[in-house]
């Protein structure tokens, strides 16, 4: 009977009731956004990694993982690392972002094409000029780009010349001598990383031993394996910051909304409380018919902010689908419903204490 | 303890002060008063003469200041607020002048969540008859707002009675109603103080209500200074 209670009242004050489980489900999906962001774009740069087809990366030692600046290594550590016992090919890369989240990269595409395998292409075909440029089926959509137009990447005009499917080594793909020169890094010739394929994968671990033993921390060498599985938001002290940031806005602004609704419930309710306590209603039971309204205005929140979030990926991916790879994160879930349920429940036991300790004869006369 | 000849209701030397600022009003002024078990008894008196807070005390809804207060067999003045609101769950049935339905439950949840409020489940036996005898057994699934103030106070009674009560306490219980329902509900009290050897105790300003109780006392300024049976 009382749940009927709890359930009757939040039907009779349905507006109040929707808006609150709309604000909390705004919330919920904010975090379920972010967090699938997060997690996407670092699963189409695990992609990309692992779609290069080398087995070790061989980057600066000082350098973060996720720090992708320009030009730190000689372009002649390629030939030698090519010359190497096991090294089947190595292959240099030069990086650059051209957004917050998207990477251009330079590389021999023959060369390059040649270790992943073969380039698939979608529309046109492998760059044949200096200024021919290649582009994922992501980034081309969310531009609109058509094969044989003229793009401007880096003030610099290029002529797209094929489109590839996504999760080769970067959105866009250049010569790389072009954007050596483009970015002042072409004397001496610098570039970021260097790709490496070894003749047999099994060996990978014992020659990640050896490079970094040979380079002694002038270089260091990650198998792709490893590489791949840093890319995880524990691994990212400031992303992990942000989204305690915004995790802790969403028990804020669910904390506000569930106090706000809950105090005009029980101003508006005063008598009803005043006649549940002369039933014989002790404050505690007060308290949870408070309690379990805010308990479902959260429920009902996190189902509408589930319920958002696929409306926003699909909101997302329709206009940056390479920006802002946006997936579904139904793992957080449970934790978007546990920050929003906390969230009401602070938000729930001023105004239910408030509630619970209303006298019952003030309460009884209140008109 | 309480016998079945002992006063259901005991009070003595009964004082209520209350506190307006620093000023101390005496609502209450030195009360006593025995009801018997069974009997139907009338509080009547004016504005301010302190029926009401007689009626919060009695109900357990507010402590007394000084004196004695017995309500089958339990000295209230031992009781902490928890115990007085178990007193009221077992003990005491409400009936109110403005009804005090909850207006989201229909009818039959008001009475049955009274009795879920006393721990209890399930009709009490004999309770469908009251509900027939009371006139809204067909009225049950409605909410307040689809009831008229008759059916309403028949409601307020049911729930009063639903967890069979020593004592029916009723607040200007005909205060709202037109001449006819109030006729009608002062009939049902009187019946079921006679049917059902209720204890009632009703406060009301109305001398025509009070007709139909078995013995009514005054109040004035805090003091109950006359009786007539």
């Amino acid at each position: 009977m009382i749940n009927k209670l709890v359930l009757e009242n939040l039907k009779q004050h349905w507006v109040r009731t929707l808006l609150s489980a709309l604000v909390i489900g705004v919330q919920v999906m904010s975090i379920l956004t972010l967090i699938g962001l997060s997690r996407g774009l670092l699963q189409q740069s695990a992609q990309r990694a692992k779609g290069t087809g080398a087995d070790i990366f061989l980057r600066p030692g000082t350098r973060n993982q996720f720090s992708l600046s320009t030009g730190q290594m000689n372009q002649k550590f390629v030939p030698f690392v090519a010359k190497q016992p096991h090294v089947e090919q190595a292959v240099g890369v030069l990086s650059v972002f051209v957004e917050i989240t998207t990477t251009m990269s330079g590389v021999n595409v023959p060369e390059f094409s040649r270790m992943n395998g073969g380039l698939h292409y979608l529309a046109g075909g492998p760059p044949t000029a200096p200024d021919d440029i290649l582009s994922d089926q992501y980034w081309a959509r969310q531009h609109h780009w058509h094969v044989g137009q003229t793009v401007t990447v880096l003030n610099h005009k290029w002529h797209l010349a094929g489109i590839v499917p996504g999760g080769m080594l970067a959105r866009l793909l250049v010569p790389l001598k072009t954007l050596q020169h483009l970015t002042g890094n072409q004397t001496p010739p610098r570039i970021s990383e260097i790709l490496v394929k070894l003749d047999n994968p099994a060996l990978t671990n014992q020659e990640v031993a050896r490079f970094n033993q040979l380079f002694r921390g002038e270089l260091q060498a990650i198998s792709i394996e490893d590489f791949v599985s840093q890319f995880s938001i524990d691994n990212i002290p400031q992303l992990r910051v942000f989204i305690w940031v915004v995790t802790g806005l969403a028990i804020v602004v669910g904390f506000l909304v569930v106090f706000l609704s809950m105090y005009t419930a029980v101003v508006e309710r005063t008598r009803e409380i005043g006649i549940l306590k002369a039933l014989g209603a002790k404050p505690m039971k007060i308290l949870d018919i408070l309690v379990r309204e805010a308990l479902v205005l959260a429920i009902l929140g996190t189902i509408l902010g589930i319920g958002f979030s696929f409306a926003a990926k699909a909101v997302i991916l329709g206009t940056a689908p390479a920006t802002l790879p946006v997936i579904i994160v139904p793992d957080w879930w449970p934790i978007a419903a546990a920050i929003a349920i906390g969230g009401a429940l602070l938000g729930a036991i001023s105004p239910g204490l408030k509630a619970a300790r209303q006298d019952v004869i003030e309460a009884l006369a209140y008109e | 303890m309480s016998s079945p000849v002992s006063p259901i209701i005991r009070v003595r030397g009964l004082k209520k002060v209350f506190h307006a600022g620093e000023v101390p009003v005496h609502a209450l002024r030195g009360i006593d008063l025995d009801v018997a078990r069974g009997e139907f008894l009338a509080i009547v008196g004016p504005s301010g003469s302190g029926k009401s807070t007689l009626f919060h005390i009695l109900g357990g809804l507010a402590p007394p200041t000084e004196g004695e207060v017995w309500i089958d067999g339990l000295d209230l003045r031992a009781l902490s607020e928890n115990q007085r609101t178990e007193m009221r769950q077992k003990k005491i049935g409400f009936v109110f002048q403005k009804y005090n339905l909850l207006p989201t439950l229909s009818a039959r949840s008001n009475i049955e969540i009274a009795r879920e409020l006393a721990g209890r489940t399930g009709e009490p036996p004999g309770f469908e008859a009251i509900l027939k005898f009371l006139g809204i057994a067909n009225r049950l699934d409605h909410r307040p707002n689809a009831l008229s103030g008759g059916e309403q106070q028949r409601v307020a009674i049911a729930r009063a009675l639903v967890n069979q009560p020593a004592i029916l306490l009723a607040d200007e219980p005909t205060g709202n109603l037109d001449t006819d329902n109030s006729n009608a509900v002062l009939a049902l009290l009187r019946d079921l103080n006679r049917q059902q050897k209720q204890t009632i105790l009703m406060i009301t300003h109305n001398p025509e209500a009070a007709a139909f109780a078995d013995r009514t006392v005054a109040m004035r300024d805090g003091h109950m200074h006359a009786q007539r049976l």
